[in-house]
């Protein structure tokens, strides 16, 4: 019998070790190998711009250079104009609410509030030339800024009114152009709501040259990916989208398009992903370099000293305060939020009526542990206090940026009341004559920023009872988190009641023993 | 009739035994850390080695059922009322008084009445109930998406929350069982017993008796009958 016991013992071990070592070997390329020599890959420009003969005649106007462009590109213009960075809106299905046409143009939101009637101060960041008001022709190709997204050389810089700077050598920049680089998408991406990294708080300008620490993806010293090589832009219509103005669960750029669904070589760990989005656990904190801002109260605006507007800063050099947009505040490396989230959202738009009572959502994601497309994901949470009209219920679109004197601008003239009233006729709104602020929250999905995978969340952060990360995550049993109080409850009277029974009895034999024998 | 070593527990019987006392042990312990009760491991190995101890375990039963069917050692859990009460009386009021066991303890009948109807109920019930809960558990998947397979399952709630009641039971039978190996001839006799399988039995009748045995040979004997 033993002889049979210590062969049986040997054949398991064998066995185990035979499997061990057959199981993978270290010399095979894993996919994540295989995506690292491919993006180490330098692309060589298919063309060369400063040879073409017709960048090389003086520009006098930008739109000339467009003209240039399309001279070749022929069909590339009809595909820019049917491209958000053009219309700053589009078709949007919101669950709930159907089909609208939905964008950067009429879409409100908690920093800068919204675009309408401030265009002279947003245009800057339009895919165009001068896209001042709301007589822009959107169908005219010469309009189109090419060289916004197109400049390699890294001298193309907007002014106020959607043009050039005067500085600018259209030609150099002409003979310059290439696929976008972090540079051309981050002068607007990172600087969202006026200021670096206000809106995001994962898109900021450290993020022009990141370390490895800060960006796995796009570390200058590690696979040095371009914002495009994600956001991949078939026929100039970009994937990826942020839910600020978005609704559908489409043209969405994911983690899953280069590393799928089974990234690891943990099963139980792939397991995750079907509930879980990667950025839960490989983004452990945003605004990991400089601070984001994370609440905005606008009614404490319009203090002067001398007559005059001012701003606070702390000691990071953030702004506090500014007499022109209220009080902030700030935080770097920041623990999201954590949410269910299936892809589509909707929004506070203009002429919605709120309850004034509790915060109210400029946008609402949708999604939760039953709905098979919804997953959890990392957010920031921005939350303001921002103007708000009680009479007619409606968050209100004030005009801040002046252009002539005695316009209403909120900037110029620190009055909410002309604000208001020449903001929402620009909307084309009611506004009441009665002032106030409202509390209100806007949820943005962390997306960037990966870190290294040794500083990715560990089990335990999440599959813990005390300040677990999804302790606000609701509807899933997580272990390590939930139990059921009453079996736990029963089950520990239970030990207890055997361990005292046990104590009890061995005492009272203990006992009666020594009594016997002394008797 | 005096006592005399009796080869009582088999090789593999003590094999079996002690594997499945360390491994119940093992994942109790990893167990509970993966509930929270504890920090012990971390949970990431916790998890890790817990599914490693399982597998183990379960490959460990099969075999354990192979050898109680093939040796017909599973007759020894068949349940009995025959001296059931007078076992429970001497366990409550017998033992203070240093009366003799009620049950004689021979090869063909290892266990006491209690025993018998306590190990069925772990056999045919705890531990089931533990490892299909436990099955589930390792295999359970979200309903299959992206190319993964498996069981769907709605939620884990049901199956955590039985797996952890079984566990609770197997803790409470460990702690009295630990205990109760210390009731017998002396302190450590089963003990021994177990780890050598060799015990001091008085004869080898076949069936428990119902009557009282007859006078011992010596009062030091009927002070510490075999149990």
């Amino acid at each position: 019998m033993r002889k049979i016991v210590l062969v049986l013992v040997l054949l398991s071990l064998a066995v185990v070790v035979a499997v061990g070592s057959f199981r993978s070997r270290a010399t095979d390329a894993t996919p994540l190998d295989i995506l690292k020599a491919t993006y180490a890959r330098k692309r060589a420009a298919p063309a060369d711009h400063a040879k073409f003969e017709i960048l090389q005649r003086p520009f006098t106007a930008p739109q000339e250079v467009t003209m240039a462009c399309l001279s070749c590109h022929t069909e590339r213009g009809h595909e820019v104009m049917a491209s958000s960075h053009w219309n700053w809106s589009r078709q949007e299905y919101m669950p709930g609410r159907g089909i609208r046409t939905i964008g950067k143009k009429n879409v409100l939101n908690n920093f800068c509030i919204g675009v309408a009637g401030n265009l002279t101060g947003c245009d800057k960041c339009h895919a165009g030339f001068g896209y001042v008001d709301q007589a822009f022709d959107f169908t005219n190709a010469s309009n189109i800024d090419c060289l916004a997204c197109h400049d390699n050389s890294g001298t193309y810089e907007r002014t106020g009114g959607g043009v050039p700077a005067p500085a600018v050598n259209l030609n150099l920049v002409a003979q310059k152009v290439g696929r976008p680089q972090r540079s051309n998408c981050g002068t607007c991406h990172f600087f969202g709501g006026g200021g670096n990294n206000v809106k995001h708080g994962d898109l900021e300008q450290a993020m022009f040259e990141p370390s490895r620490d800060l960006d796995v993806h796009m570390a200058s010293d590690g696979a040095n990916l371009q914002c495009v090589d994600c956001h991949r832009a078939p026929n100039h219509q970009m994937l990826g989208k942020v839910y600020s103005v978005s609704s559908m669960n489409r043209d969405r750029s994911t983690c899953e398009q280069c590393h799928g669904n089974a990234p690891h070589p943990d099963a139980l760990l792939n397991e995750h992903t079907v509930k879980v989005a990667c950025q839960t656990c490989h983004i452990p904190a945003y605004a990991r370099a400089n601070a984001t801002k994370m609440t905005w109260d606008w009614s404490t605006a319009g203090r002067l000293r001398d007559g005059k507007p001012y701003e606070e800063h702390d000691a990071q050099g953030n702004i506090t305060y500014a007499s022109i947009k209220g009080t902030f505040t700030w935080a770097t490396n920041v623990t999201p939020e954590y949410i269910w989230f299936n892809g589509t959202a909707t929004h506070y738009l203009l002429g919605d009526q709120v309850d004034a009572d509790r915060p109210v959502p400029m946008n609402t994601l949708f999604g939760d542990h039953d709905d098979p497309d919804a997953r959890i994901i990392p957010v920031k949470v921005h939350r303001a206090v921002q103007p708000y009209d009680p009479g007619t219920k409606l968050v209100y679109q004030p005009k801040l940026v002046g252009t002539v004197a005695g316009d209403g601008a909120y900037w110029k003239q620190f009055d909410w009341n002309e604000a208001a009233r020449e903001g929402m006729k620009v909307a084309g709104l009611p506004y009441s004559g009665r002032h106030g602020f409202v509390p209100t929250e806007m949820t943005w999905p962390v997306n960037h920023q990966v870190a290294p995978k040794a500083q990715s969340l560990q089990c335990n952060q999440c599959h813990t009872r005390t300040n677990s990360r999804l302790a606000g995550v609701q509807g899933v049993y997580l272990p390590g988190r939930d139990r059921n109080s009453t079996v736990d409850a029963l089950g520990a009277l239970a030990l207890w009641a055997v361990g005292l029974g046990v104590v009890v009895h061995g005492l009272a034999r203990a006992v009666s023993t020594r009594t016997r024998r002394t008797a | 009739m005096s006592p005399r070593e009796v080869y009582v527990y088999k090789g593999f019987e003590r094999f079996w035994h002690w594997t499945q006392a360390l491994l119940i042990l093992f994942l109790a312990l990893t167990g509970f850390e993966i509930h929270g009760s504890f920090s012990f491991l971390g949970f990431e190995q916790a998890v890790r080695y817990h599914r490693v101890a399982a597998i183990v375990l379960m490959v460990l039963i099969v075999f354990a059922a192979f050898w109680h069917l093939t040796t017909d050692e599973w007759r020894q859990y068949l349940p009995t009322l025959t001296n059931l009460r007078a076992q429970a009386e001497y366990y409550l009021v017998g033992v203070f008084r240093g009366a003799p066991h009620p049950t004689r303890k021979t090869v063909l009948s290892k266990l006491n009445p209690l025993q018998k109807l306590v190990y069925l109920q772990l056999k045919l019930l705890v531990i089931p109930v533990v490892v299909v809960s436990g099955v589930l558990y390792l295999v359970y998947r979200y309903p299959a998406r992206g190319g993964m397979t498996g069981l769907s399952v709605d939620g884990l709630e049901t199956i955590a929350v039985v797996h952890t009641a079984g566990a609770f039971l197997l803790v409470a039978f460990l702690i009295a069982h630990v205990y109760l190996i210390t009731t017998g001839t002396t302190l450590t006799s089963n003990l021994r017993a177990m780890i050598t399988g060799y015990e001091e039995l008085h004869d080898d009748v076949a069936a428990p008796v119902s009557t009282p045995p007859p006078a011992p040979a010596s009062p030091a004997t009927a002070n510490a009958p075999a149990r």
